[in-house]
């Protein structure tokens, strides 16, 4: 059984937890470094990323997370995804691990959130391609560009990108916490293996 | 059909990114600012704190849009202002300068004695305040997609809050436990629509977030209504009223995320100055009260 731990700084945590819950992981809601301590792989939840970069800062969480994203899992979603890039174009505390170029409200306000249909490539594992992802998106940033070995992994029909990968890291600027599809959670778990 | 703006899913949404988190009100740009550096997950903008609203008297009414818009240009974390129970064409305006949430407050002075906004018909989502079941599902019913206990704004007595956040969480406890042909008579007690009623019951929970306002003054209160069992926090006159807001305002969000843990929360209760001054609820006359505010 995967153990995977949730940053539980602040935002939508409880909803991960769900989640990988029901998909028989084991889980473990993180707020201190020692925490970290046999996790096979880490996801950090939508919320404020001003908020979650300052506590991650106050309670010394930076370096650890660093050093974790080094070599397991890790996926940021939302506010993760931003906390998880290497350029955000602003000056708050970053994890500046994954070769991305992110920048946030890049959709608007939250008159202009959405949710829309998104194809995304899970590699085919279980057969679930044909079937559109039902993606929201709240106060949403958006992946402006990948660099290096990261790939784009879903885009807006317009072809803006909206989640990335890169080895071990995974990056969606949309919620899939928020609904009942659990592919995301699935390919997230098989990344941790 | 396959991209939607305004779905009960993305308002909800925006408020399970504030859990765990403490929503501040700000009368200033600098305010908002200070909050914002200190960790709050959003910002409440407005001409007055409840406190002041308390002892100023007279009608309370929406904010200055011209204020609200500097406030949301100062900072880049959400942006929530008060509209008056009722009043939808306050919420009207609030909608088209793009606030992020609005508040139907009790602590503005209500615009209709008898009825609340018909949510649903914005885009911009609500958080409205509930003393019990019934007032949360009746909001939740009229399209609130986050409720708040109301406690007793202004007052820096947190007792309200803790009634009112007990109380709306027994009530679901009694819910779980009803036999289903008890349900309809329940709902009819309690003034409960009766769909969003099995909805809760299901859940366990209401089916939107649920944070705790009204009397929050200290990060111990902060942690108090967190291990009650509700999703964040919101400090009105709690901080900018106290001797040293931005020290005070970041030792609340501390608390509300370790919120559980008796070390940090002493930790972060140390040398924060002078409380807000308080008002004892029970010392204030009942015609003052304004939990008493919605319908």
């Amino acid at each position: 059984m995967s153990r995977i731990g949730v940053l539980a700084l602040q935002g939508a945590f409880l909803e991960h937890q769900v989640l990988l819950e029901r998909l028989g992981a084991e889980v473990v809601q993180v707020r201190l470094p020692a925490q970290l301590d046999g996790l096979d792989g880490l996801i950090i939840p939508g919320g404020e990323s001003t908020t979650i970069g300052k506590l991650a800062v106050a309670y010394g969480l930076l370096e650890p997370l660093r050093e974790f994203g080094r070599h397991k899992a890790l996926w940021g979603t939302c506010a993760g995804a931003i906390f998880l890039a290497k350029d955000i174009g602003l000056d708050q505390p970053i994890l500046g691990l994954m070769d991305i170029s992110i920048r946030r409200n890049a959709f608007g306000r939250q008159v202009d959130s959405f949710e829309t249909n998104l194809r995304v490539d899970f590699g085919g594992s279980n057969g679930s391609q044909a079937q559109p992802f039902r993606a929201v998106f709240i106060r949403a940033p958006l992946i402006e560009a990948v660099h290096g070995a990261a790939r784009p992994l879903a885009q807006l029909e317009d072809g803006r990108i909206v989640a990335a990968r890169e080895g071990r890291l995974l990056a969606t600027v949309f919620h899939p916490e928020l609904t009942s599809d659990d592919r995301f959670h699935r390919y997230f778990l098989e990344m941790t293996k | 059909m396959e991209t939607q703006v305004g779905t009960f899913a993305v308002k909800k949404g925006l408020a399970q990114m504030l859990k765990g988190g403490v929503i501040m009100d700000v009368v200033t740009p600098e305010h908002a600012r200070i909050a914002e550096d200190a960790g709050a997950c959003a910002v409440m903008a407005l001409e007055r704190v409840p406190a002041d609203i308390r002892a100023d008297g007279g009608v309370a009414r929406m904010s200055d849009p011209d204020l609200i818009e500097k406030i949301m240009k100062a900072v880049s974390i959400p942006v929530m202002a008060k509209c008056r129970i009722g009043h939808f064409v306050e919420a009207q305006i609030l909608q088209s300068i793009g606030v992020d949430y609005i508040d139907e407050s009790e602590v503005l002075t209500p615009a209709d004695e008898a009825h609340h906004i018909y949510k649903h018909g914005f885009t911009v989502p609500f958080v409205c305040g509930a003393r019990n079941l019934g007032e949360a599902l009746r909001r939740i019913g009229e399209g609130a997609a986050m409720i708040r206990t109301k406690g007793e704004a202004g007052t820096g007595d947190v007792v309200e809050a803790v009634r009112h956040a007990r109380t709306v969480l027994g009530e679901i406890r009694r819910l779980q436990n009803l036999p289903e042909e008890e349900l309809m008579a329940f709902a009819k007690e309690i003034g409960a629509p009766y769909e969003v009623l099995l909805e809760t019951r299901n859940l366990g929970r209401l089916p939107v977030v649920n944070f705790a306002a009204g009397g929050i003054a200290t990060p111990a209160d902060a942690g108090l209504m967190m291990q009650l069992g509700v999703d964040g926090v919101f400090v009105g006159s709690g901080i900018f009223k106290s001797g040293d807001p931005a020290k005070r305002a970041a030792a609340i969000v501390k608390a509300t995320t370790h919120y559980n843990d008796p070390a940090i929360l002493a930790e972060v209760s140390r040398n924060l100055g002078e409380p807000m001054v308080g008002r004892q609820i029970s010392s204030i006359p009942s015609g003052d009260l304004i939990a008493g505010r919605g319908w």
